[in-house]
């Protein structure tokens, strides 16, 4: 080292540029570094306190209340949309049991207006029945009657035509009995 | 580079570190602005620009530049309460302000014509001396004498307690040492090696493509190394911050 | 900067390119450190990740032995 002191005093007015030995060993350059490293981060220190750290922090804090905030809204929702699909099952449900009692229903009260029908049909039927054979029954005896008058009175025409004021007209109507009974 | 008479293979790998009077004059008072005080204001400018411009938006969906100042938060943040406790997160501001100051330092020291102030014993030894006094500080306030507790092993035996009790309390004033040596050590070897190889490549001109190729390598690697002794720069700090808090764990 | 018979530069050179053996030393270190690590982390992949930072750690710590070689070996070269 000592032999060194020599050269590097020669060596001092030529090589101002370059650095004798290791720049991190002069100690020369000691205070004047820690001097500005002490201020750089006492600046550094109230750049991250005052400033920095408390506005990272209050935009983690928000971005975090957001997040919780909108996954307790999208859980809601979520809750929500289970519920309306809860309902619209029900819903469902009840309105295909409710199908099912009004056709039920609508089918028992036609049976039964049907069964009215056909028991007040087969009635009138009955009865329409019994009238026209009333009618026929009637018909019928009112012809016989009609014939029996006819052929008296054919008669009587007859025999007042072959025999004039002889006959009475109880005998040929008698007669004319007598023989169509017969 | 006029004085490479003799041989003109002169390699000065150590100029990059020299601190120089920023106005001249060769007076180097302790109050006197030097590069490295020019580099320590870009490196406060950089932090101002990343941090306090890059979060102005205080958006709820980050920009890019925010993104990168929360993701820089939420890292220390998590280093300092997984490594030494939810207590120690008082301690955050200053971890925050070492980190960001190292890695800020780091990688301008990274740019062509740069400084790096923490490739110096003064910066890194500072910053060492002061974690390492505020934390055995720290101790005594938090823990007393319970502190030395921390020599005292509980776990070994009887007798060789005493004999650990002196290696720990070595390894303890050793720390500083290596805490500060680390970094500094990093920071001027890279740098001093890629230095090393421009000046290959200056020698051999044009054709100077193996140099160039190993800048690129070494360039990396101290891009690489520019973050990793940061984050251990810090980590260490939150590991001894930790040892203070709980000192018999 | 050679000066003929300076031994004491000479002695200075050569210690200092002993001291860079230090670095290989640093090198096996951060290998044994990094392998160790991923043998382990295929072993247990899930704690992988949780003790990345821990491998640092120790590389870091290897790491800063090789430095301590190099800076020794600068010292030797340029300190005096």
């Amino acid at each position: 080292m000592a032999s060194e002191a020599t050269e590097a005093a020669g060596h001092a007015a030529e090589a101002v540029e370059h650095a004798q030995g290791m720049p991190q060993l002069d100690f020369t350059t000691y205070p004047n570094q820690i001097f500005w490293l002490v201020v750089t981060l006492v600046v550094i220190y109230f750049l991250m306190t005052r400033v920095i750290l408390p506005r990272i922090s209050s935009v983690l804090a928000e971005r975090a209340k957001t997040i919780t905030s909108d996954l307790e809204r999208a859980e809601e929702l979520k809750q929500k949309a289970a519920e309306a699909e809860e309902a619209l099952k029900k819903a469902e449900a009840d309105a295909k049991a409710e199908a099912r009692r009004i056709i039920e229903e609508t089918k028992a009260e036609i049976q039964k207006d049907l069964d009215a029908a056909m028991k007040k049909a087969e009635a009138e039927i009955a009865k329409m029945a019994a009238a026209s054979e009333a009618k026929i029954a009637e018909i019928r005896a009112h012809a016989v009657e009609s014939v029996a008058a006819v052929a008296t009175d054919v008669a009587q025409e007859i025999v007042s035509v072959v025999f004039p004021g002889k006959a009475k007209a109880e005998d040929i109507a008698a007669a004319v009995a007598k023989r169509a009974k017969g | 580079m006029a004085t490479e008479a003799e041989g003109g293979f002169a390699i000065h790998p150590m100029d990059q570190f020299l601190v120089k009077p920023l106005f001249g004059g060769s007076e180097l008072h302790w109050y006197t602005p030097t590069n490295a005080t020019l580099w320590m204001a870009i490196t406060i400018v950089a932090i101002a620009l990343l941090f306090v411009l890059g979060t102005r938006g205080r958006g709820i969906v980050p920009t890019r530049i925010q993104s990168i100042a929360e993701l820089t938060y939420g890292f220390v943040h998590k280093m300092v309460e997984d490594v030494a406790g939810p207590e120690a997160l008082r301690y955050f501001p200053y971890v925050m302000t070492i980190f960001t100051f190292i890695v800020f330092s780091n990688f301008l020291g990274l740019w062509p014509y740069g400084f790096t102030t923490t490739s110096h014993l003064a910066v890194t030894g500072t910053m060492a001396l002061a974690v390492f006094i505020s934390v055995t500080v720290i101790g005594f306030v938090k823990n007393g004498v319970h502190f030395l507790e921390l020599f005292w092993i509980k776990s070994a035996p009887l007798v060789l307690r005493p004999i650990l009790a002196i290696i720990e309390l070595i390894s303890y004033f050793v720390r500083p040492v290596s805490h500060s040596l680390r970094l500094m050590g990093n920071m001027m070897a890279g740098h001093a090696v890629m230095k090393v190889f421009a000046g290959f490549a200056g020698v051999l001109g044009l054709g100077a493509i193996a140099p160039i190729v190993a800048i690129s390598a070494v360039y990396a690697l101290e891009t690489l190394v520019a973050f990793i002794q940061a984050y251990v720069f810090a980590i260490l700090t939150v590991i001894y911050l930790r040892d203070a808090l709980h000192p018999a764990h | 900067m050679a000066v003929e018979g300076d031994l004491v530069q000479m002695g200075a050179l050569i210690g200092a390119g002993l001291a860079c053996t230090g670095m290989g030393g640093a090198a096996v270190g951060i290998g044994h450190v990094v392998g160790n690590y991923l043998s382990g982390a295929l072993r247990n992949p899930s704690a992988a990740s949780s003790q990345t930072a821990t491998m640092f750690i120790g590389i870091a710590f290897s790491e800063a032995l090789g430095i301590f070689s190099f800076l020794v070996a600068l010292l030797l070269m340029y300190a005096q």
